[in-house]
């Protein structure tokens, strides 16, 4: 069965993590930009939340995809881990310069478990809020009928300083993660020639950065005081 | 060579007696070393005197010692075939060194390239991998006309380019995962580009990444570690391009093996 064969061979596995890496990628690209509307004011932040939950359907059908997407990346992530480190064996080099190895792309492993661990955070705080139930009771009235106050929720959230540094400090290490991740995966996709190589990593660069300044904008306006309620 | 012009090297070498004793590193003080020399002369010079005295030289691998053959295989300073770019390690001269510097030579390391002696590994994996698919199959006939095969300078460029590997290793001995995918992409390549190896492109991609799995070794995570120390310069993109064979091999559900034909053709 070629199917079992691809899931079997380290190249299958590798083609699945850039698949699925890519996916992640441009979820978070959306979900940044998603963010930037609190820039815009209450108004249009709770709108677009409330679009978001409109129908029960369509953002299970996403939370559903994008769990399976980040499980399918986790899971291939651990197993090649496991193989990478069997195939280097037991003797280490006494010196090992890792010549041409970027600090990303030698780390990859450990900024995703972070990047993991603060997933699971984020979700406990703002999904399910968890972390500060009162949250749930941040309502408005808009157009005559209550809805949830996500504007009011954000900036509560990170007018907490240690959680903001939090978010900042695992927003840097998502960019960082994607700094090599970005060009890694159109190379495991097979989607890179001699052409395109160095477009592909500037583009990374460029979106490991964007991605870090979106991302960290939110937590910093709020504790600066640019965005209150 | 005047002797003013000597230099001198602290060697910590990798000694191990055979596969199945620990190994370890070894200091010794070597003189009279001249800056023209190149590094395989030099462990030349320092197995002399370890005759001299009775002692077991050191065992490394080389035959041409000038660039081609594959053999030499040395880590030298953490860096496969060493500190010069795009040399192998026999084709590397004492002056890149500083006089007095200590010099740390290990064997490649990795599970699918055991040490049999010293320095020396076996990479008759790599020997296994070209067996599962790196040729062609030439039936008989006659010669074809050099002619009779169009072939872009780009394509013929690309393949020679991929040609280049003399299957050293040094990608898989440099690679945090010990990937042998610079090396399986270059094999595959070289072929699959050209029209005579274009029949058998799929099956050959299925079956090389087949035994270099099999094989132990690891995945690309495209640190680009192998590139840097390619002594060629073969570059990664033939990795993406193997990927890209893969996917594409297994989207049209070929098979590693060849059906048997019923009732013969
Ligand atoms: C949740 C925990 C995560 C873990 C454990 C993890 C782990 C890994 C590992 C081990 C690799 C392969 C290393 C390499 O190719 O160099 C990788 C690649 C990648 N990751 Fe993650 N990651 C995680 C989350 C994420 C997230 C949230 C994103 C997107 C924002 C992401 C995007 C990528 C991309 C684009 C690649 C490159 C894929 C490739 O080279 O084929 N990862 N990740
Ligand atoms: S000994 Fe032949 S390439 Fe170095």
């Amino acid at each position: 069965m070629p199917l079992i064969k691809f899931l079997r061979s380290t190249v299958g596995l590798k083609i699945i993590m850039g698949v699925t890496g890519a996916a992640l990628f441009a979820f978070t690209v959306i979900h940044m930009v998603g963010n930037l509307q609190i820039f815009l004011g209450q108004e249009a932040l709770n709108n677009y939340a409330q679009m978001l939950h409109a129908s029960d359907e369509v953002i299970w059908g996403f939370r559903l995809g994008l769990g399976a997407v980040a499980a399918l990346h986790i899971i291939c992530a651990v197993v090649l881990t496991i193989r990478n480190r069997a195939a280097r064996g037991s003797e280490a080099y006494a010196e090992y310069a890792a010549p041409g190895a970027s600090l990303a792309s030698r780390t990859m492993a450990i900024s995703g478990v972070i990047v993991a661990a603060f997933i699971i955070f984020h979700l406990l705080h703002f999904t399910t809020q968890s972390i500060d139930p009162s949250f749930k009771e941040l309502t408005e009235i808009h157009k005559g009928v209550e809805r949830h106050d996500v504007y009011a929720m954000v900036i509560k959230g990170f007018q907490v300083p240690w959680v903001s540094a939090f978010y900042i400090i695992s927003v840097a290490l998502v960019s960082f993660h994607l700094s090599h991740g970005i060009a890694s995966c159109f190379r495991s996709m097979g989607l890179t020639n001699p052409a395109y190589r160095e477009v592909q990593e500037w583009f990374g660069l460029a979106f490991a950065v964007i991605i870090f300044v979106g991302m960290a904008a939110v937590p910093a306006a709020v504790l600066l005081g640019l965005v209150k309620l | 060579m005047s002797t003013s012009n000597s230099m001198t090297f602290n060697i910590r070498i990798w000694r191990q007696k055979n596969a199945k004793t620990p190994g370890k590193l070894v200091e010794y003080k070597l003189d009279g070393i001249s800056p023209d020399m190149s590094f395989l002369e030099m462990l030349d010079q320092l197995n002399e005197r370890l005759y001299a005295k009775g002692e077991e030289p050191v065992a490394f691998d080389h035959d041409c010692r000038e660039g081609i053959c594959g053999m030499c295989s040395l880590n030298v300073n953490g860096i496969p075939h060493g500190p010069d770019s795009q040399v192998t390690i026999c084709q590397t001269h004492m002056r890149i060194f500083k006089d007095g510097q200590t010099i740390t030579i290990e064997p490649w390391r990795s599970t699918a390239f055991p040490v049999i002696k010293d320095c020396v590994v076996d990479r008759s994996a790599f020997d296994r991998i070209i067996q599962a698919g790196g040729f062609v199959s030439v039936n008989t006939g006659g010669t074809p006309d050099a002619n009779a095969l169009p072939i872009s300078k780009e394509i013929a460029d690309l393949a020679m380019d991929a040609a280049a590997c003399i299957g050293c290793g040094a990608c898989v001995a440099a690679c945090k995962n010990s990937s042998a995918l610079l090396f399986v992409s270059a094999k595959a390549s070289q072929l699959n580009l050209l029209p005579q190896g274009k029949a058998e492109k799929d099956r050959r991609v299925l079956k090389m990444v087949e035994a270099m799995d099999k094989e132990g070794f690891g995945a690309c995570t495209n640190t680009n570690s192998c590139e840097a120390v390619c002594p060629k310069g073969i570059p990664v993109t033939f990795i993406a391009q193997l990927n890209r064979d893969y996917a594409w091999a297994m989207l049209k559900g070929a098979a590693a093996e060849p059906k048997a034909t019923v009732g013969g053709a």
